[in-house]
């Protein structure tokens, strides 16, 4: 198997705070990869620095096979352009329509003509249950609704690999495990790199990755669910029997 | 309703115990255990029908009331029904909150000193980057959604013309009443049109304008892109490889540089107007000589002047605007900040280049 993200030794600081201190993992190519860990561990700091949101104080971050703290403007650009990132709250411009949103990156970074470029948008708004509605506000649209055109945006480029912030937080059970079966047909189908931070235990079953165990800014455990179930670390135990004792 | 009542060196505590009488009884255990001293009280809680969290915290802390009456208390048995939230509103150990640490004036003065280096700097390359970047994007528009200019060109431009109009005629108008007043000592009258023409399209043309664009439109922007950072509108639109520097605000840079020299032009116009209308209906002056006069006092130095200041003016308020927006931090009151910060610094910054300016034509 390739690898997709290599991270070594990886710090980074909010401040004087410091928010993850030292990590180490790998993400193999094709495999969903599932970040998790109690509010405020460093999931979304570690997600935001791979995708070089965020300057780490040390260490190395490998995306692709390139090491992204040595790149210039320009290969910085063309690496994102193989990355689609879904924010926890969707981050949809607000002063674009939902079809502009997805449109965005095609028209930005490619020379299609339009009529191919609206017929991305409806594939994509289509492949997410939302068809018809290339037409309207981020405002009109309900919380899972944003989720799913954040999701579509996101693929709009193709990407090699998706990044997802809390893709199923506060949503109901049933637009939750749609957003997740959507992200396990990505997955299956088209073979995308997919990691994933949540913190929801159902959501964690059904898509069945990897899984990347943060506290306090260090993972503590790498495994499948199943190990994780079975784990009796002091911080992996609770987090998969909530309420009971650790034995 | 709450009855507090003694008998003996017993204290009656009865109906209700709750938030909204708490107060009341508060002052009446104080008052009893002042006027009838007793070294050991018994609390009697026999007919308490009602208690909340306040109230049975209130019966926890009564012993270190009674204390402060060099008294004891001893509690009687709560009904059946409220023990559960008496005992789940236990009062917590206090907290002994650590005493921070005193920083020596000079290390204060340091820090300061450094936090404003640092954000001068941040602020002079983020004014590099945008110039560079609105002068790149005139040849390379790739990273500029299309009708972006026209957008915001509208929004700037044309939706500011009722009210700079109505602002500028109004000046023109005033301006013209108060030299008059001074004029016509002299016997000068006519030379109104003179001082009209010159002011408004060396000063007050360009300078109201700057001023009812900063306040119009650099709170926009500011908000705007404040905003867009608070909802990760900025980090989406970077992991799209999208800078939002040149995707947002270069063609409020383009917008603003190119409709507030025009927005001057028509300013001019208008104040000159405005002044016009007071120098033919309340001066008598013929609208022909008026007109003349103010022809033959008018130069196209005087009018380049103002609009080279104004394109300038135009490109400060977008820099501390886009600065103000992009620097901005905390929730819904930070965008109030942004917002305040946007205009003041822009009217400041616009000031200065004013002076700058007239040091260097005048």
């Amino acid at each position: 198997m390739e690898t997709a993200i290599r991270i070594a030794n990886l710090r980074v600081d909010y401040g004087e705070t410091p928010v993850l201190k030292g990590i180490d993992a790998e993400v193999e190519k094709g495999e969903i990869a599932v970040i998790l860990g109690g509010s405020g561990c460093g999931k979304s700091t570690l997600l935001k620095t791979i995708t070089g949101l965020i300057e780490p104080r040390e260490g190395r971050v490998e995306v692709l096979g390139i090491n992204t703290a040595t790149l210039d403007e320009e290969s910085q650009s063309e690496l994102a352009k193989r990355l689609g990132v879904m924010f926890q709250y969707g981050a949809l411009l607000n002063s674009l329509t939902v079809g502009e949103n997805i449109a965005l990156p095609l028209e930005m970074h490619t020379d299609l003509p339009p009529a191919q470029i609206e017929q991305i948008v409806r594939l994509r708004l289509a492949s997410v249950s939302l068809e018809g509605t290339q037409d309207r506000m981020p405002s009109e649209l309900s919380g899972g609704m944003r989720k799913r055109v954040a999701l579509a945006r996101a693929m709009a480029l193709d990407p090699e690999i998706l990044f997802c912030d809390e893709p199923s937080a506060g949503l109901d059970p049933v637009t939750a495990a749609e957003i997740d079966e959507l992200l396990l047909t990505l997955n299956r189908a088209l073979g995308i790199t997919i990691v994933i931070v949540t913190h929801e235990l159902l959501s964690i079953d059904r898509l069945d990755g990897r899984l990347l165990m943060l506290d306090e800014g260090q993972v503590v455990f790498s495994g499948s669910v199943g190990e994780a179930q079975r784990s009796t670390h002091d911080v992996v135990y609770p987090f998969f029997h909530p309420g009971e004792a650790s034995s | 309703m709450s009855s507090v009542y003694i008998q003996g060196s017993t204290l009656f505590l009865s109906d209700a115990l709750v938030l909204t009488n708490l107060s009341e009884v508060d002052q009446t255990v104080r008052l009893l255990f002042s006027e009838h001293p007793s070294a050991q009280w018994q609390v009697n809680l026999d007919t308490l029908e009602r208690l909340d969290t306040a109230g049975a915290l209130f019966l926890h802390q009564l012993s270190a009331l009674a204390n402060q009456h060099e008294s004891s208390l001893q509690l009687g048995p709560l009904p059946e029904h409220l023990q559960s939230i008496f005992q789940f509103a236990t009062p917590l150990p206090a907290e002994a909150k650590p005493t921070p640490a005193r920083i020596p004036f000079l290390e204060r003065f340091g820090a300061s000193v450094y936090r404003f280096i640092e954000q001068a700097a941040d602020f002079l390359y983020l004014m590099a980057d945008l110039s560079y970047f609105s002068v790149q994007a005139i040849w390379n528009r790739r990273a500029i959604r299309r009708d972006a200019f026209v957008d915001q060109a509208y929004a700037i431009g044309a939706q500011a013309l009722p009210i700079i109009g109505l602002i500028l005629f109004l000046i023109g108008a005033v301006s013209a009443l108060q030299s008059a007043a001074q004029l016509r000592q002299f016997g000068a009258d006519i030379y109104v049109a003179d001082l009209l023409a010159i002011g408004i399209t060396t000063e007050l043309g360009p300078l109201m304008t700057a001023i009812m664009v900063a306040g119009r439109s650099g709170s926009a922007i500011a908000a705007e892109i404040a905003t867009m950072k608070f909802s990760e509108e900025l980090d989406a639109l970077r992991t799209m490889a999208l800078e939002p520097l040149r995707f947002v605000a270069v063609p409020k840079m383009w917008a603003m540089v190119a409709t507030v020299p025009l927005l001057t032009v028509m300013a001019d116009f208008v104040g000159i107007l405005g002044g016009t209308v007071i120098g033919v209906f309340s001066m008598g002056i013929s609208p022909a000589a008026f007109v003349t006069q103010i022809l033959s006092s008018l130069f196209l130095k005087d009018i380049l002047t103002g609009l080279v200041k104004s394109a300038f003016f135009a490109w400060i308020i977008t820099v501390i605007a886009v600065y103000r927006g992009v620097n901005f931090s905390g929730g819904a009151v930070g965008v109030g900040r942004a917002i305040t910060s946007a205009v003041v610094s822009s009217l400041v910054g616009i000031i200065v280049l004013d002076l700058a300016f007239n040091l260097l034509f005048y």
